[in-house]
């Protein structure tokens, strides 16, 4: 990262620490406090699934880490640089160098092709994958001259990802990213984002409601309440196409 | 927004909705009003003054009996006068006598001329009779005694009873000072020969019959016939008439209104009027439509499935319909009242402005009901037209498609594959290109729109490039004189030597001046047929280069309005059919035809002319060189000197166009600037936001991806600069149209405006398109600075 300010903390093979992460919406009677002091570490590479009720703060988690959102108390640390003090800015440059998103949503432009839509990532990224190598990953080659309006919901959803990865990526946060799919496509994208985190070894957060999909975690983070209940490591964990959902 | 309840608290609550909306894009909404603003204001400015000039004008004249037709005569016997009464379609006829003056004004070394009319020495005059503000008019017994034109007097803060010297016909005289009044045929007060009025210098008074007579060797005689027509007389068969009557005593030809210079004068700034009128507010109006056109389309849907809701509740498509009229009728109003007030106040300064110009007894800006009622019904029309469309889209949602998430936008078929194959061009640029070619109308309509403004600013700037060609060819190229002096009567050679010599003078020319009427087949023009030295120096006639175009000998260079009239073209002969001395019948060869910008003329060899005319080697006045520093020497001179009729003062005239352009063009151009600034900011910002409203979700997952604030206005703004890139040639295009066009329907018989642009227009009018497209991009950027990509990414549009 450009912008280290504050001292680098000693965290060997750790990509995310945080310490006492608080996050309050609105202000008043209409004060809702999302995060409550989440304490947690990720190391390298892992894919983590993150499972919680709705509401339990586990988007909002992921958008402070993923730097499209800042705390409003605690500590962040992407690989021992603190990026709970960044700027607008240097969150920016974090985004584009370090972080690709998966939403529910695909947020696809509609007007370029898959392969643009790609190719619109890897113009500004510093050491990217080829569009086609990232189709190609998530299985959409022939699909690459396809609007979004041609494509079904997986496909979008799969070209989303192959863009989150274009850039090859320290971390990829996917956030219910199977939601508004059905469960045969989910696999689908499931074994995607599997063979990623494989292949590239770029840490993977997955947020699901399902819990079926924590079986294929290396680590399940569990949110109540704004706060970490539970983390389990799952010491063998399976193929999406075993899971049940 | 969904709450229970019956109709009535349904119905309050979509109004609060109403509100809520309008709130929401209150900027946008004040832009569209801005914009509708301009074309009622302009509408009713234009219509308002144009009722107000016409219907002021009907009155004045109708009340203080005005003529019809002006029959000048050499010297016509009194007893004529019951021979022109008993003329078919003569209703009232008065004789009357016209002399020229000069006057000495106290503290001002020009010389001032004009002219001074007779009133009958008993009674009011039948035709033409004036409105005396002050004072009365003279006493029979009493040859001294005037009443002085308003504007004169108040230009040299003449009072009742003051004196005034004056040389008519050659003789001084003290006059003085009975009433100061305002007369419908000085409505419009220009010295004959100039350009522009000059208070100051040029003065009209009226003198009792028998001592104007007396003054000027007409006693027992008139000069002047004035008749008014009968309801329904034809005014050719009146006119034909009085020149036969007046034949045997010299008569140039009787003219009516449409000649009478200060109702020319009138006419052509109610036909302005009348052309602005008929081009700016339906471009205004338009703009108006295309804009609640956009805006409305958007706000649909974004609410699609709010529509869909109020349906499923059991709204009617009428009731949805009729919501979105209200927002628009809102809308709309605002343009109203805010267009209506801007158009009576600007209504109001400019009737204030036309009085400096126009003398009526009252002129008061004043737009009657009815000018109200198209004003309202035309912008109602327009604004409800462009909103109709996408209203009718709404209320005819099916609502259940309505409430389903629309797919995302299909670019397979309409986006062109061949950007694809570009593969020079990055994503984003191509993401511009894509909207634009996906959405052709709607970029069509902006490109419209800007290109609309463009042409505007153009054809408002085109009046300062075409006025300035104008009067550089008229002082600069033309008459390149000083000072212009016309004697009484043609006077032989010496009189031309004295004034040649005269202190002062570096250079002069002299020239002959005849009233003539030229016919060609059976169409006639009345002109002043000129005489000039063989290679003329100072009052030239010139062809659209500027080049000096002397007659040849023997042959006569017509100007090009004069030709058009008479349908002839060089090589052709005229009759020429001249109205002084023994009136010879003349057959001259026109050898050139040129452009003249201001009036008109046929000039010949003054030697030809005197020739042809056989009153020997006369001239009728001089034109003058002089030296600066000398000036009030030779006016004092000049004022001493019996045989000058008048003089013209060109430093003054070019001072006083120069003002006149400064002041009433300065005011319009700045009015017209800011109505194409209003029009090219509507347009613009209302592109820019609701570009904005569209992309705001692709342009949150851009801000995701990395992408900084600069990359992600780059898409949304690179759109607007594009089309404002694109508009700009087809605004010049469109205002070089436009500027022909106004070049055309504003000319008049009074001069005709170049058609001429300069670069600097085009250029100014392009700088200005774009400071407001960047200015309406900052006001956008800074609402991507702030654009929310959590809020915008969690829900699914
Ligand atoms: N922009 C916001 N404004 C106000 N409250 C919010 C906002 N975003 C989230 N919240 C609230 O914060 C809490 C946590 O939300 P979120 O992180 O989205 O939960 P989850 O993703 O686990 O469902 C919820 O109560 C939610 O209503
Ligand atoms: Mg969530």
């Amino acid at each position: 990262m450009s912008t280290p300010k504050a001292p680098i903390e000693p965290m060997e093979g750790l990509c995310f620490r945080t310490r006492g992460l608080t996050k309050t919406y609105g202000k008043g009677a209409a004060e809702v406090q999302a995060l409550r002091g989440v304490d947690l570490e990720l190391p390298d590479g892992e894919l983590v699934v993150v499972l919680g009720a709705s509401g339990s703060g586990k988007s909002t988690f992921l958008n402070i880490i993923g730097g499209l959102d800042k705390a409003t108390s605690g500590e962040v640390f992407f690989r021992g640089r603190d990026i709970g003090h960044a700027s607008r800015q240097e969150l920016t440059q974090y985004r584009r160098r370090n972080v690709g998103f998966v939403f529910q949503f695909y947020n696809l432009m509609p007007s370029l092709t898959a392969w643009e839509n790609v190719a619109l990532v890897t113009e500004i990224a510093d050491n990217p994958l080829t569009p086609d190598a990232a189709l190609e990953m998530v299985g959409l080659k022939e699909r690459q001259s396809h609007f979004p309006a041609q494509m079904s919901g997986g496909e979008q959803q799969r070209v989303a990802i192959a863009r989150a990865i274009a850039k090859q990526p320290s971390v990829l946060l996917c956030d219910e990213p199977t939601g508004a799919l059905d469960s045969a496509t989910g696999t689908r994208v499931l074994e995607a984002l599997k063979t990623v985190n494989d292949t590239l070894n770029a840490t993977t957060l997955i947020i699901t409601h399902n819990a079926g999909v924590a079986a294929m975690a290396d680590r399940v983070v569990i949110f109540a309440d704004g706060a970490v209940r539970e983390v389990k490591i799952n010491t063998n964990p399976k193929n999406p196409k075993d899971i049940t959902w | 927004m969904v709450g229970g309840g019956g109709l009535l608290s349904w119905l309050s609550v979509l109004d609060r909705k109403l509100w809520r909306d309008l709130w929401g894009m209150k900027t946008q909404a004040l832009a569209i009003a801005f914009v509708i603003a301009g074309g009622v204001s302009v509408q009713l400015l234009s219509t308002g003054m144009l009722n107000s000039l016409q219907e002021t004008r009907r009155a004045y004249y109708e009340r203080y009996l005005l003529a019809d037709i002006w029959a000048p005569v050499v010297r016509a016997p009194q007893a004529l006068l019951s021979d022109i009464r008993g003329l078919d379609g003569v209703q009232a006829a008065e004789t009357r006598i016209r002399a020229g003056a000069l006057f000495d004004m106290p503290g001002m070394s020009e010389p001032a001329s004009g002219e001074i009319l007779s009133l009958p020495d008993i009674g009011l005059p039948s035709v033409n009779q004036l409105y005396l503000t002050r004072g009365r008019t003279p006493e029979v017994d009493r040859s001294d005694e005037v009443v002085v034109l308003e504007s004169f007097a108040t230009a040299h803060e003449l009072q009742i009873g003051d004196t005034v010297a004056a040389t008519i016909h050659g003789r001084r005289a003290r006059l003085v000072i009975v009433g100061i009044g305002l007369s419908p045929e000085h409505v419009y007060t220009i010295a004959p020969g100039e350009i522009v009025p000059d208070d100051r210098l040029f003065g009209v008074m009226w003198m009792g019959r028998q001592a104007l007579a007396r003054a000027v060797d007409q006693d027992g005689a008139f000069n002047e016939a004035v008749v008014r027509l009968s309801h329904g007389a034809s005014q050719a068969a009146v006119i034909a008439e009085l020149d036969l009557l007046f034949e045997p005593f010299g008569a140039p030809g009787a003219y009516g209104r449409d000649e009478q210079i200060s109702d020319v004068f009138v006419s052509s700034e109610i036909d302005q009027l009348r052309t602005m009128g008929n081009v700016l507010p339906p471009i205004f109006l338009l703009v108006a439509a295309f804009l609640v056109n956009i805006v409305i389309s958007r706000l649909i849907a974004v609410q699609r499935a709010g529509i869909g809701l109020l349906k499923a509740f059991g709204y009617r498509d009428d009731e949805v319909g009729w919501h979105y009229m209200k927002l628009v009728a809102v809308i709309g109003l605002a343009g109203l009242l805010i267009g209506g007030g801007l158009g009576i106040w600007l209504g109001r300064e400019m009737a204030i402005m036309y009085t400096q110009y126009y003398r009526f007894p009252f002129l008061v800006f004043n737009a009657d009901p009815r000018t109200y009622a198209i004003v309202i019904a035309v912008t109602a029309a327009a604004i409800l037209g462009g909103a109709a469309m996408a209203v009718r889209r709404a209320a005819s949602l099916n609502p259940a498609d309505a409430m389903t998430q629309p797919p995302p936008p299909d670019y397979s078929k309409a986006a062109g594959m061949g950007i694809t194959r570009w593969h020079r061009i990055d994503q984003q640029t191509r993401m511009i290109l894509r909207q634009i070619i996906r959405w052709p109308v709607r970029a069509a309509l902006t490109v419209a729109g800007v290109a609309a403004s463009g042409a505007l600013l153009i054809g408002t700037m085109f009046f300062i490039d075409s006025m300035s060609v104008m009067m550089d060819g008229f002082f600069n190229v033309s008459n390149r004189y000083d000072v212009s002096v016309s004697f009484v009567q043609p006077r032989s050679r010496a009189a031309y030597h004295s004034i040649e010599r005269m202190p002062g003078v570096l250079a002069a020319e002299p020239f002959r001046a005849a009233s003539a009427r030229l016919r060609h087949g059976n169409l006639e023009e009345r002109a002043a047929l000129i005489g000039s030295p063989p290679d003329p120096q100072l009052s030239r006639m010139v062809d659209a280069q500027y080049r000096t175009v002397s007659p040849p000998p023997g042959g006569l260079v017509l100007s090009q309005d004069l030709a058009i009239k008479l349908d002839v073209e060089a090589g052709d002969m005229l009759e020429i059919h001249i109205a002084e001395g023994r009136r010879p019948v003349l057959h001259v060869a026109v050898s050139a035809v040129t452009t003249t910008l201001i009036g008109s003329g046929a000039q010949m060899r003054i030697g030809d002319l005197n020739a042809l005319l056989g009153e020997g080697d006369v001239v009728s006045g001089a034109y003058l060189i002089v030296d600066p520093d000398q000036v009030d020497t030779l006016y004092n001179a000049l004022k001493s000197v019996p045989l000058v009729a008048g003089t013209g003062l060109q430093a003054l005239a070019a001072q006083n166009l120069d003002d006149l352009m400064q002041q009433n063009l300065g005011t319009a151009i700045w009015i017209y600037t800011g109505f194409a600034g209003l029009i090219a900011l509507g347009v613009i910002y209302n592109s820019v936001r609701i570009s904005f409203a569209e992309r705001q979700r692709e342009l949150a997952s851009l801000r995701v991806l990395g992408f900084t604030v600069a990359d992600v206005s780059y898409i949304l703004l690179g759109e607007v600069a594009f089309l404002t890139l694109l508009a700009l040639p087809v605004g010049a295009a469109a205002g070089t149209g436009m500027a022909w066009y106004l070049a055309q329907a504003m000319s008049s018989e009074l001069f005709r405006l170049p058609f001429v642009i300069s670069l600097s227009t085009f250029g100014l009018a392009g700088a200005l398109l774009i400071g407001i497209t960047i200015g309406s991009s900052l006001l956008v950027r800074h609402q991507i600075q702030r654009l929310d990509m959590v809020a915008v990414l969690k829900t699914g549009e």
